[in-house]
């Protein structure tokens, strides 16, 4: 019984497309016209997100009836199985579950490049997992960028600020909607190329432009791995999907079917070359442990830069590579085997670094920024041990209260401490001057460590969970420790925020505030310029001393690893308009507050989504994200054209061979389902397109087990912080300072494990500069010699050439043919006798001579 | 039998007419017999035409006819700037063309 049926598609899904290419329209209007709009540009980045927020809301609606209509086609025709069926597999119709049918993505796509038989295209190709971040991203940077319209102003390069914004996140959506491997390219470099742009916004600053250069080239560490891999995985696939599924082999689908398809072509060693070199390149997108130094110093950037690069963009796109070619990675690293995959372990690794360097930051942009360092080694140990789910869940849930977090630590600086990030000497007691700002922060701070019910919960939890449930014990513990450790620094950074006594700015200490009350009500050019060489003065006088009490003094200036460390330069006409009055810390703005607030409310509720431990009712996110692990004949892939409605067959429902997912559960398999997509080979004729997956029974024990350490993490870290700083917080000496052994592993940690050190003085001095000087070496010696020996030995050549083969044979022949025609010419001179009827007579005469030869032909 | 008429009086007007282009002198005689040999054209298209009773050739010899007006009109101009420059419309003294 073939039920084939005509899957809903629908307007938005078939052209998802625009939701990648208004931005980048918008971004082209900016560049162009920003400068003369009313609002400087801001206004078309913001129309042109909410343009993708409304397109991408629109194909996650249609998405979800789409899977709905294939679900509910599959529940018919698996109760007509089912029946037959049961003496065959019992297993199948025990579990009482339907097959569930593969729900194929909606492809609409140009042909981009083609050149000899292969050719890729440009356009949307969307499923769940796209559908799901292509909302996401466009719902944060909308949100991110009203929030910059307040943050940002009055800033010198305030339009190129939107434009490259917008660029940022038409790079991400064209990555996420990316139908082919080229695509994805596309859009990684772009996100590349614009956080290069955005982290060094403030370029004037030398720190800065470093940062932002520093970022580019540890990404493009990892670009060359996404090259690299790329091209292994194109030359072992594309044999196979040019044969089998009439692709090729940048197409992500046939990679993904390629991978799981069990041919010969998809050995171990390719796999593993590809995954490895893909994986590379997620590790350095994505900060993962060895080349997680940039995201930290991206700090440079301006915040809501920082909100978006660590929330829903830039970081998560190494997440989302591995995600999104799933299978290369499964069957590469033998997930399915339940090995201990690279993945999992880099991943911990990173939990466990990233946490431990978020204890000892004074500055709570770096803080947060190692923190998504971790979380991130979540999504990667997730990924790495099988559950998918999990990880993209927890891209989902993170972006929010990420985002939340960054944004509030910058309403934070921009309204409490006088755009300062430090913790230790400008903040502290900011809980009553801005009650909003804390709030939010509360709320995201326990949606991050992960505290029910907060969207932390549901999706750290899950991680954890399904970590043990798939056999990996100590990556379990390493689980539950990171989050442990999670719920201490951030109550570290929420106790010298928004508790204590205020210090330095937050206090209001700093002369500053007066200059710029003056200026603000003279607002004359000379007075401004005064007050820079006045703050200047001020900076040379207080430079190095840095001190915690004197440190409204330097906290424009004096501190050099500051990212606003030229306040005078960067927010040079910032005080006008930034209600900078000679009280201090205030309330922000309501640009500012309604996007923190709107995240709020979805760092508390956006697990909901997903709710695990309530029932299956409750797992929307895995029946409309998760693809099905399906066997799906090719003929029925092969039919969907471009931005057409699909049909599918019921996959394998007349074998009566059902899901296997409920079976391994039901089995109460140790690790993973035996059987099934990604353990099999897929029937001659069928291709799978992802693993089967199990997924851990959420158990009581196990949630308390999760929560009860966050609680003592969280009580441990409360009374720490109550009776140490609480009562030292004048002078903040730190236990550090008085402990010899305490104060090793606070320098450790303080210079990030001599990583930096590690990369800047060893591999580029020890390791490039020998190289350097052998290149050079080898280019004055071999090359240079080569070279001129080449061209002497071409000038020769050349010379010999002219003598003989161009003046003799060439000229010859050129000179020879101009005679040959001359002569001619003058031969049949005579002929031409300038009478008329002669002509005409020739005329006639040749006209008759054919017509005679056409008869003779014609008749004979 | 009527085809038949029809082409034979098409033949003998076009063999006047390739007579006049090649015998005549006078310039403008040349030109007339031009229009001979095309409207000889336009007898054959007509004839095949019932012929076949396919309305393509006279449509054809509409053409034809528009064609032969323009060319008659060029033709004759140039005979007028002919006669004016040289005082004679004597085709064998045009002999410039002599290479």
């Amino acid at each position: 019984m073939l039920a084939a049926e005509t899957l809903v598609s629908g307007w938005f899904l078939e052209n998802a497309w625009l939701i990648g290419l208004i931005p980048a329209l918008g971004f082209a209007v900016i560049i162009m016209f920003g400068k003369h709009l009313p609002m400087k540009g801001a206004e078309v980045g913001i129309g042109s997100m909410a343009a993708s927020l409304v397109i991408s809301t629109g194909a996650a609606y249609q998405w979800v009836q789409r899977t709905d209509a294939a679900d509910s086609h599959g529940e018919e025709a698996a109760g007509l199985i089912s029946g037959f069926a049961r003496s065959l597999a019992p297993h199948a119709a025990e579990g009482g579950h339907a097959p569930e049918p593969f729900v194929e993505p909606v492809v609409t796509t140009w042909v981009w490049w083609q050149n000899s038989g292969l050719e890729f295209g440009i356009g949307s190709s969307v499923d769940g997992l796209a559908v799901l971040m292509l909302w996401l991203v466009a719902f944060i940077t909308l949100l991110i960028q009203i929030y910059s319209v307040a943050y940002v102003r009055g800033d010198r390069r305030y339009t190129h600020f939107f434009a490259s914004l917008t660029l940022f996140a038409a790079g991400m959506l064209v990555m996420v909607m990316a139908e082919n491997m080229v695509q994805l390219i596309l859009g990684w470099e772009i996100m590349g190329l614009c956080s290069f742009l955005l982290i060094g916004h403030w370029w004037e600053d030398e720190a800065n432009s470093r940062a932002a250069l520093k970022a580019f080239f540890t990404v493009r560490v990892g670009d060359i791995g996404l090259l690299v891999g790329v091209a292994i995985i194109f030359f072992g696939s594309n044999q196979w999907a040019v044969d089998n599924l009439d692709s090729n082999g940048f197409n992500i689908a046939a990679i993904q079917a390629w991978a799981l398809s069990g041919d010969p072509s998809a050995t171990n060693w390719v796999l593993i070359a590809g995954a490895a070199a893909l994986f590379v390149a997620a590790i350095g997108k994505s900060g993962q442990f060895p080349l997680h130094t940039w995201l930290p110093d991206a700090m440079a950037g301006p915040t809501p830069v920082s909100a978006l690069l660590h929330s829903s963009t830039m970081v998560v796109a190494g997440v989302f590579l591995v995600a999104r070619v799933y299978p290369v990675f499964w069957q590469g690293f033998n997930i399915d085997d339940g090995g201990l995959s690279f993945i999992a372990i880099i991943g911990g690794i990173t939990i466990i670094v990233g946490a431990l360097l978020a204890f000892v930051q004074d500055d709570i942009k770096k803080v947060l920024a190692y923190s998504t360092v971790s979380q991130l080694g979540y999504m990667m140990l997730a990924l790495g041990t099988g559950a998918w789910l999990a990880a993209v869940f927890h891209i989902f849930t993170h972006a929010f209260f990420k985002s939340c977090l960054f944004l509030a630590a910058g309403s934070v600086s921009h309204s409490g401490s006088h755009h300062s990030f430090d913790m230790k000497k400008d903040m502290g007691g900011l809980r009553k001057p801005m009650p909003v700002t804390f709030a939010v922060w509360i709320v995201s701070t326990l949606a991050l460590t992960g505290v029910f019910p907060f969207a932390g919960f549901w999706s750290k939890d899950e991680i954890i969970d399904n970590v043990g449930h798939h056999g990996y014990t100590f990556l379990f513990w390493v689980g539950l420790i990171g989050a442990a450790m999670t719920a201490m620094y951030m109550t570290r950074a929420t106790y010298l925020t928004f508790f204590g006594e205020p210090r330095g700015a937050a206090a209001g200490e700093h002369h500053e505030d007066e200059e710029h009350a003056e200026e603000h009500e003279m607002e004359t050019l000379t007075v401004g310029a005064h007050v820079k060489t006045l703050s200047a003065a001020a900076n040379i006088g207080n430079g190095g001393v840095g001190a915690g009490d004197d440190g409204g003094l330097s906290d424009d200036g004096g501190s050099g690893d500051e990212p606003h460390a030229a306040d005078g330069d960067d927010h040079g006409n910032d005080a006008g308009s930034d209600h900078h009055d000679d009280r201090g810390p205030h309330e922000s703005e309501m640009l500012i507050l309604v996007p923190i607030v709107i995240l709020a409310f979805f760092a508390l509720f956006s697990g909901f989504t997903n709710a695990t431990p309530l029932g299956e009712d409750w797992e929307r996110v895995k029946t409309y994200v998760e693809p099905r692990a399906a066997e799906v004949p090719i003929d029925e892939y092969l039919a969907s054209g471009p931005g057409e409605s699909l049909t599918l067959v019921i996959p394998n429902a007349e074998e009566g061979e059902g899901e296997d997912e409920s079976h391994g559960e039901e089995a109460g398999a140790e690790s993973h389902a035996a059987g099934g997509c990604g353990f099999e080979t897929p029937e001659p004729g069928t291709a799978c397109f992802f693993p089967s997956l199990t997924h851990a029974e959420p158990t009581i024990s196990k949630i308390f087990l999760s929560l009860g350490v966050v609680a003592a993490a969280y009580a441990v870290a409360i009374a720490f912080n109550v009776m140490y700083y609480g009562r030292r917080n004048k002078r903040l000496f730190g236990l550090t300072e008085r402990s010899r052994s305490l104060r090793g592993g606070y320098l450790f940690l303080k210079n990030k494990y001599y990583l930096d050190a590690l990369y800047e003085n060893v591999i580029v001095h020890a390791v490039a500069h020998p190289i350097a000087n052998a290149v050079y070496w080898f280019n004055q010696h071999v090359l240079d010699a080569t070279v001129d020996k080449v061209g002497e030995g071409t000038k020769r050549t050349g010379i010999w050439m002219y003598d003989n083969i161009d003046q003799k044979i060439i000229d010859g022949a050129v000179d020879g043919s101009g005679q040959v025609a001359s002569e001619a010419g003058h031969a049949l001179q005579p002929t031409q006798s300038g009478k008329v009827s002669q002509y005409g007579a020739l005329l006639f005469g040749a006209a008759a001579v054919f017509a005679i030869v056409l008869v003779i032909v014609n008749v004979s | 039998m009527l085809v038949v008429n029809f082409l034979l009086l098409a033949a003998v007007l076009f063999c006047i007419g390739v007579y006049g282009v090649i015998a005549r002198r006078n310039a403008v005689l040349v030109l007339m017999s031009i229009e001979l040999i095309l409207n000889s054209v336009n007898l054959n298209f007509i004839a095949f035409s019932l012929m076949h009773g396919n309305i393509d050739g006279q449509v054809f010899a509409l053409y034809v006819i528009a064609v032969a007006a323009a060319e008659v009109g060029v033709g004759l101009a140039m005979v007028l700037m002919i006669y004016r420059n040289r005082k004679s419309i004597a085709l064998d003294e045009l002999s410039e063309m002599k290479g």
